[in-house]
């Protein structure tokens, strides 16, 4: 495997009292795209809040190029170069389509990700691009989410549930554009509940169960049988 | 003759309610933070001023300079260094924090400048008048409506066409997004009481040179900035002048049929406008 962009190790998450992750280890390869498949409340939108800064972690648990970054907040990771499509896309209602995109690029980093090239991306947007982004369809604003995570130039990009809640024609044309998103040397983590489409488009893939690692695994030589087994605890 | 002078004079007070509220608002937008010391921010600006021109013979007004960018950041340290840690999803910490706040600051005032009554001098502008088709209209008022009108049309600018406003309305969206997209809202709510308490600063000037001023004042000027805010809608600067202006003329009005009415019919006006519409005349569209 290439160099780790990012390592996480024994990484306990913690919602107040509750326990939502058990020492996770989990590797991102340089380049490489890692797939993140399990069941509702197995952990995945946790292990996304971890990495990114939005809960706060123990030292030495997570590790980005090397650096330690689990005590670094948000907007901290961010700058690294770590950016998150959320889960449920959540737009800044109050913004427009470009504002929400712009916003993206508030962490200052360069790279061949800018307004235009979103637009060329997805021609939709620049149509709409003064309207709030609440008027967009479920599919359109899912295109600014991931636009305005681009924007950041980031070197590793984490998709939470990109197809939840949309018609399956727009999450076939959203998985047919990744390819060519992440084509430009960005590593990314695929969360993801449709587990077709997870094994599709990356590389390896991780299956979390009640907070633990169940199964890692490359993505073309896991069997249904590993993955049922990983996903449910079904011996 | 007499009725349209009240309506005058009562519109341009209103100008300095909106400054009042114009800073409240803002804060409320931003971080749901419910001000309470608010008031007493404003009477610290005009002592600011106060000290600002007797030690230097400014002009009330240049001692803007000075006091504007002081207040800025006294607003920016009180944030980064106390309001933030009490902003989370309980309401009360904050309120309870202004409120102890307010005393402190009234108090500190006391200690330092005592109780008496001081006004700033601002020479001929405090007494300089037009007449306009019979109404005399007072220099003063009529600058400070346009120092109103021009801050809540910067106020506007600055949240719809920069990329600091587009921070402030992000932040205020989703605290979590938007500190993934590189916004440390701790800083950004810091730069949202700079600016909320520089408008305070050219709020606490012109209310020192239209009227004598001592510590105590401070919570009378609070009511009158909540008051603009709730009638003109929450989240709407422009329906903040709107609510100023209300209550301003409502004053004014109630002044002319009997002096003790003049409180007594703002506070009237913005009771009746609650309760026909209890989000203000001109509510923000939430998407």
């Amino acid at each position: 495997m290439p160099d780790p962009i990012l390592q996480t190790r024994g990484l306990n998450s913690f919602y107040g009292d509750f326990q939502a992750l058990y020492e996770v280890e989990l590797d991102v390869g340089e380049g490489e795209v890692l797939a993140i498949i399990g069941a509702n409340g197995a952990g995945k939108t946790t292990l996304m809040r971890s990495i990114t800064g939005l809960l706060t972690n123990g030292p030495g648990q997570i590790h980005y190029r090397g650096q330690d970054i689990s005590r670094l907040r948000a907007d901290e990771v961010a700058e690294l170069g770590l950016a998150m499509v959320p889960e449920g896309r959540q737009l800044f209602p109050s913004l427009s389509v470009k504002e929400n995109l712009m916003i993206g690029a508030q962490v200052g980093r360069k790279g061949p990700w800018d307004l235009k090239a979103v637009y060329d991306l997805f021609p939709i947007l620049e149509e709409r691009k003064d309207q709030a982004s609440t008027s967009l369809s479920g599919g359109q604003q899912q295109m600014v989410a991931i636009g305005r995570a681009l924007m950041a130039n980031p070197d590793l990009i984490l998709f939470d549930e990109v197809s939840l809640g949309l018609a399956p024609i727009i999450i076939k044309d959203i998985y047919e554009a990744l390819p060519g998103i992440i084509g430009e040397g960005m590593s990314a983590i695929i969360v993801e509940q449709d587990i077709n489409k997870a094994l599709s488009v990356s590389s390896r893939v991780y299956c979390l169960q009640e907070g633990r690692v169940s199964l890692e695994r490359a993505s073309d030589t896991v069997s249904r049988e590993d993955i049922s087994r990983a996903y449910f605890g079904i011996e | 003759m007499e009725w349209l002078n009240a309506i005058v004079q009562g519109t341009l007070l209103g100008g300095l309610y909106a400054l009042f509220a114009a800073g409240l608002s803002l804060i409320f937008g931003v971080m749901r933070l419910v001000n309470i010391a608010h008031g007493d921010l404003i009477v610290l600006a005009a002592y600011l001023g106060l000290t600002v021109t007797t030690a230097t013979g400014m002009h009330p007004m240049a001692a803007l300079v000075i006091v504007v960018p002081t207040m800025a950041l006294i607003g920016y340290a009180l944030q980064r260094g106390l309001l933030n840690q009490t902003l989370g999803d309980d309401i009360l910490p904050p309120l309870l924090v202004t409120f102890g706040l307010s005393v402190i600051i009234q108090n500190g005032l006391l200690e330092v400048y005592t109780a008496d009554p001081q006004t700033l001098n601002a020479g001929a502008l405090e007494t300089a008048s037009v007449a306009v088709g019979g109404v005399a209209i007072g220099i003063l008022p009529l600058l400070t409506f346009a120092i109103a009108i021009a801050v809540i049309w910067g106020l506007q600018w600055t949240f719809y066409h920069t990329a600091l406003g587009r921070a402030f309305r992000a932040v205020s969206d989703n605290q979590d997004i938007a500190q993934l997209m590189g916004l440390n809202r701790r800083h950004i709510f810091g730069l949202a009481m700079a600016l909320a308490l520089g408008v305070t600063a050219i709020a606490g000037i012109l209310l020192g040179i239209r009227t004598s001023f001592d510590p105590s004042i401070g919570g009378g000027r609070l009511i009158f900035g909540f008051e603009a805010v709730i009638i003109g809608g929450l989240g709407n600067l422009w329906g903040t002048l709107v609510g100023g202006v209300i209550l301003g003329v409502a004053q004014t009005i109630g002044a002319k049929i009997d002096p003790g009415w003049q409180l007594l019919a703002g506070h009237i006006a913005f009771l009746v406008i609650l309760a026909v519409r209890p989000n203000g005349l001109f509510p923000r569209i939430s998407g």
